[in-house]
This record gives C-alpha cells, structure tokens and sequence, in this order.
C-alpha cells in the first residue's frame, strides 16, 4: 500500500470504517483511534492482495484493532469482581425457592417503524446504563462471528465468567426495557 | 425440577451456547408449564435481534462520518510512518 493509495482509501472508506467501528465501540473517541490504527497498520503491510477489496481487507484489519480495545477494556475483570456482591443483587430477581420475585411482564419488540426507533433508542439507553465491561462483552459478540470460547480466550476470562457476564447483561437491559418501555406507552 | 432462577440462566446460557441433551429437556420441560419463562426467553431473543439492529442502524448511518480533524490526523500519521 503506497501513501497515495492511502489517502484515496481514507477518503473512500474512512467514514465506513468509522461506522463500523462507532457500531461496536459505542464510542467516537476509541472509534476514531481504531481508524488511525488500522491505516496505519494497512500502509506498513505488504498483505493487500489485489483480488481481494481495499474495503474487507481493511475491515479485517479494523477487527482486529477492535478486538484490542475490548480486550484491554476487559483487563480488569477479577473472578470475585463477577461471582460475590453482585450476586446478592441478581437474587432480587427471584425469591428464596428461586421463583420469580419479578415476574417478566408482557411486552414486544414493535413491528412498526416509528415505534420501533423509539424502542431502539431506549433500548441503547439500556445498554448505556449497564456496566462497561458487561456491554463491551455483549458487542463483542457481534464483532466476528466466531464461537464464545474464542471470544474467551481473545478476553482472557473463563466461559463460566463469560456466562454469567451475559446473564447479568441480560437480566438488566431486559429489566430496563420493561420498566421504560411499558412505561413510555 | 428446575426452577425459574436455573431456568433463565439456562435460558441465556442457550443463546450463546449449544446446550446439552440433558439441560434441553429438563429447560423444555420447565417452559412447557412456566409462562414467565417463555415470556423471558422471548424477550431475551427479540433483545438479540434489536441489538443487531442498533448496530446496523449506526453503520448505515451516512449522516456520521469520521471528524475531519480526525482524517487530518490520521494523514499526518500515515505521512510521518510511510
């Protein structure tokens, strides 16, 4: 890749991969030093192979940049940070014979377009609302469509860890949903 | 029997991962007479899809574009590396 080819790909593809990234990160900041990193990495490499896209070659690099930012977001994940005090809040869902305290109301994902942006949005307020670490995990997920154990590994945590880091997610975008979603309508 | 608590983290569990014959039947089981879990597992699924789409929502987004001090940046990088 020369300097020239450089600068077309950036003004080609910047705002693509910008996009792509801002769509996993959820934030401008890493998702523009991902960008950098990625043409930066892309003019030291000699890899480009002219059959294939300047697009899915930089996105393959892009991945990988992004997967980076989530690991090291997930470095400070500790195995008591996940299974003890928090645990006491995820038995609020359900009482002592482990039934529901709270029992999942009645609600849809709407069919149509205007009520389901609005869905969407308070959806991603949700989301914004759990713990970093839990959402980068979520996201992840979506990145490459590869299996949890891979995922684990890129993450450095356990799947028991990874697990109940879902669960937890779940159980609190879920809960979220319904408390602003039913209360919207 | 399994309960509610165990069915849904079965439940989330099953989103990620293929569960075992075992965990399947006995989960089956449970959904079978719990409305509250199959009311959890649905959302759980429609919450899967609705994040995928947030997703697609933002990379097809043409109104957000890389900063223009960003592009500036980066080919000052890429001017200074090459």
């Amino acid at each position: 890749m020369t300097t020239a080819n450089a600068h077309d790909w950036l003004s080609e593809h910047g705002d693509y991969l910008y996009r792509f990234a801002l769509a996993r990160l959820r934030d401008t900041h890493q998702a523009e030093d991902v960008v950098q990193e990625t043409f930066v990495a892309a003019i030291k490499s000699n890899n480009f192979a002219e059959q294939s896209s300047p697009r899915t070659w930089l996105t393959g690099i892009l991945k990988h940049k992004i997967i980076d930012v989530m690991r090291k977001s997930n470095r400070e994940i500790s195995a008591s940070d996940l299974l003890t005090d928090e645990e006491t809040e995820l038995d609020d869902f359900f009482n002592a014979k482990g039934h529901w305290e709270d029992k999942p109301q009645a609600w849809n994902v709407p069919d149509n377009a205007l009520e389901q942006k609005q869905f969407l949005k308070i959806l991603q307020s949700c989301i914004d609302r759990i713990p970093n670490k839990l959402a980068t995990l979520f996201m992840m997920r979506d990145v490459e469509e590869r299996d949890n154990e891979e995922i684990c590994k890129e993450l450095n945590i356990t799947s028991t860890n990874a697990w109940v880091m879902l669960y937890r997610a779940r159980m609190g975008i879920r809960k979220c949903l319904e408390i602003n979603w039913i209360g919207h309508k | 029997m399994m309960n509610c608590k165990q069915a849904s983290q079965l439940i989330s569990r099953g989103l990620d991962v293929t569960l075992s014959k075992r965990e399947r039947f006995a989960l089956k089981l449970h959904l079978l007479m719990c409305k509250y879990c199959s009311r959890f597992r649905q959302q759980l699924m429609a919450i899967n899809v609705a994040i995928s789409k947030l997703g697609k929502q933002i990379e097809d987004d043409s109104n957000i574009r890389l900063p223009e001090e960003t592009k500036a940046r980066i080919v000052k990088a890429l001017e200074s590396d090459a």
